[in-house]
């Protein structure tokens, strides 16, 4: 196989396209979870690039690197635990009636500041 | 090696250990609690968390010399180090400070019957306090890494604590531009690993001698880093998140959460990238700088609401901190002033974080008091709650740059840095933030001050709570009386450039 079409760097491109389509996504669509799919994308291509990274060894300067695979699996518990975070945001969001916008919501904010919690 | 060979693990390394751990610690046990109690067992970790930040100063300002630590006693490639040089110990302090005071502003009066924060809150200060501590400690890019996610994670429920659909939708918003920045911060750093091998702060400045590769992994980090920062053009998260929150919360957030990722900025350019390329990007990260510091503070005139008002405040006052990049950079070639730019930014930092978190605590019992924070039905409000409409004025007093303050000093410094060096247009975006501050400032006060229109009926407001404002806006006024002091402090452990501090 010749040096273009070797598997890390067509792993590498991949990733790259990955990065482009996910960023692309996260500044131009309004929709939260369109949104959050968008992170989801562009996550994934890193995660490759990191796959790339360990597969090359370059920066250790041998055959497999295990750091980056260790990395990628922080990595993605994180994005998880990210996505979880955002989509319960957005379905609480989702479940609450809409707001009415009478301009009044700071006597609503002063009064529900010091919540109660018990 | 040489320098990563001399970097030893210190006698008392562990408090960068402990500083992490003991807010850490408290998370668990508080959600076993009723929100009574945990408010008093929070009071327990803030109280250590500030007696072991106090001691770990001290040890840096004693010894002279960083601290360090590696985790399991492995050296940096093999293992992570942790490292609080004289920067970082100064963030570490001004944040234990903004913490402890954000918790004992949000304390109830013991008997009182007064609605109470709710439970969560705790437990999300000390994370917040936890996150940040590791992100000043942790010397590796990945430690890093999960430092911001974890302040990213702490720092956006504390926006919607109320559940409103506004707030939540704030969190929300905020939430996807952490996390924008975060996965930009993530690829930055494969670039680096991939290139050079290692994710060591120190390893890193010596194997990287200004390759494409290192400006574009440092350039993709720093973006991310801007948009966790809200700095022009990504502030729009901002003000809906830091005016939304409770008090005590948005005071936390607009004083300390959003240095992070700015350390972090500092921490790229001058501590890993080559002289070179900081020089080459300075004038991008100032050009911006200038553009929050104008178009934010013109939008914080608009404003009708007081938090808003002081949200959109931060995000002009962030800028002034990236005017220093290209002053700094240029110490090189010009000596001292460039150091007094560097001095001068920290100066700014510390000052704008008291002065803004007594802003928004000072707000916080405003609205309370009068159960709004509609600017132009505070007129007299100065007569109800006068306390904290002068806690607010000194904090007033520092953003505006008028002397006696540490904004002013801070103010002075990057302007005499700015016309020595030639750089006059930084000059004039000083002067024109100032003159923008003092309008958004005023515009506020000098109704508060006046008779007033209509009779309300304050809601009482613990005394203290007010007490906690006002000293933190003194802190601010009284940084001016100790201008240059840091400095010696600031340059324990940095890279040599940034030494002879005092002009």
């Amino acid at each position: 196989m010749s040096a273009l079409l070797s598997t890390p760097t067509l792993f590498g491109l991949t990733g790259a396209a990955l990065v482009a389509i996910g960023l692309y996504g996260l500044i131009v669509q309004g929709d939260a979870v369109r949104r959050i799919l968008a992170f989801n994308i562009l996550g994934g291509g890193i995660f490759l690039l990191f796959g790339v990274i360990a597969r090359r060894g370059a920066g250790a300067g041998f055959g497999g690197d295990p750091v980056p695979q260790a990395m990628v699996i922080t990595g993605i518990v994180v994005a998880f635990s990210a996505t979880a975070l955002a989509v319960a945001l957005v379905r609480r969001l989702q479940a609450l009636p809409p707001e009415a916008e009478d301009g009044d919501e700071a006597t609503a904010g002063a009064s529900t500041e010091r919540e109660a919690a018990s | 090696m040489s320098l990563i060979a001399s970097v030893h693990a210190s006698p008392l390394g562990l408090l960068l250990v402990l500083a992490v751990i003991v807010p850490l610690c408290g998370l668990a046990p508080l959600l076993l609690l009723k929100s009574r109690v945990a408010e008093r067992a929070a009071l327990v970790f803030l109280a250590a968390g500030l007696a072991i930040v106090c001691v770990l100063c001290f040890e840096v300002a004693r010894s002279g010399a960083p601290l360090a630590y590696f985790l399991g006693g492995f050296k940096p490639p093999l293992g992570v180090g942790l490292r609080a040089d004289g920067f970082s110990a100064f963030m570490l302090g001004v944040t234990a400070v903004v913490i402890v005071s954000a918790g004992l502003f949000a304390m109830t009066a013991p008997g009182a019957d007064a609605p109470r924060m709710p439970l969560a809150f705790w437990m999300l200060l000390l994370g917040v306090w936890s996150a940040l501590n590791l992100v000043y400690v942790a010397d590796d890019l990945f430690a890093l890494y999960v430092a911001l996610e974890l302040l990213t994670f702490a720092a956006v429920p504390l926006v919607c604590l109320d559940g409103r659909a506004k707030t939540l939708s704030a969190a929300l918003q905020y939430l996807l531009f952490a996390l924008f920045g975060s996965v930009l911060y993530l690829l930055g750093a494969a670039l680096l690993y991939g290139t050079y091998g290692t994710l060591d702060i120190i390893l890193l400045a010596q194997r990287a001698h200004g390759e494409p590769a290192l400006l574009a992994a440092l350039a993709l980090m720093t973006a991310g880093m801007l948009a966790k920062a809200a700095l022009f053009p990504l502030y729009l998260w901002l003000p809906a998140a830091h005016a939304g929150a409770p008090a005590a919360a948005s005071a936390i957030l607009s004083a300390v959460v959003i240095k992070a990722p700015i350390f972090l900025v500092v921490r790229f350019w001058y501590d890993i990238a080559t002289p070179a390329q900081t020089a080459a990007v300075a004038p991008i990260l100032a050009a911006l700088g200038a553009g929050a510091v104008v178009l934010c503070g013109v939008f914080a005139l608009r404003q009708a609401r007081l938090k808003l008002l002081i949200a959109y405040s931060t995000a002009a006052q962030i800028g002034y901190l990236f005017l220093m990049f290209p002053l700094a950079a240029a110490s090189a070639g010009a000596g001292a002033w460039g150091a007094i730019a560097w001095t001068g930014g920290a100066l700014h930092l510390v000052s704008h974080a008291l002065s803004k978190a007594a802003m928004f605590m000072a707000a916080g019992v405003i609205a309370e008091t009068v159960g709004h924070d509609r600017i132009a039905q505070l007129s007299g409000i100065g007569r109800i709650v006068p306390i904290s409409v002068f806690a607010f004025g000194l904090g007033g007093l520092s953003l505006m740059g008028l002397p006696p303050s540490g904004g002013f000093v801070a103010k002075v410094m990057l302007l005499t840095s700015a016309v020595q060096q030639g750089a006059w247009w930084i000059a004039i975006v000083i002067l024109v933030g100032g003159l923008l501050a003092a309008g958004y400032v005023l515009r506020v006060l000098l109704p508060a001050l006046q008779r007033p229109v209509a009779e309300v009926v304050p809601v009482p407001v613990a005394r203290w709570r007010e007490m906690v404002a006002l000293a933190l806006a003194l802190g601010a006024v009284a940084l001016g009386f100790v201008p240059l002091q840091p400095a010696a402090f600031l340059a324990i452990g940095r890279p040599a450039s940034w030494e002879g501090a005092a002009p």
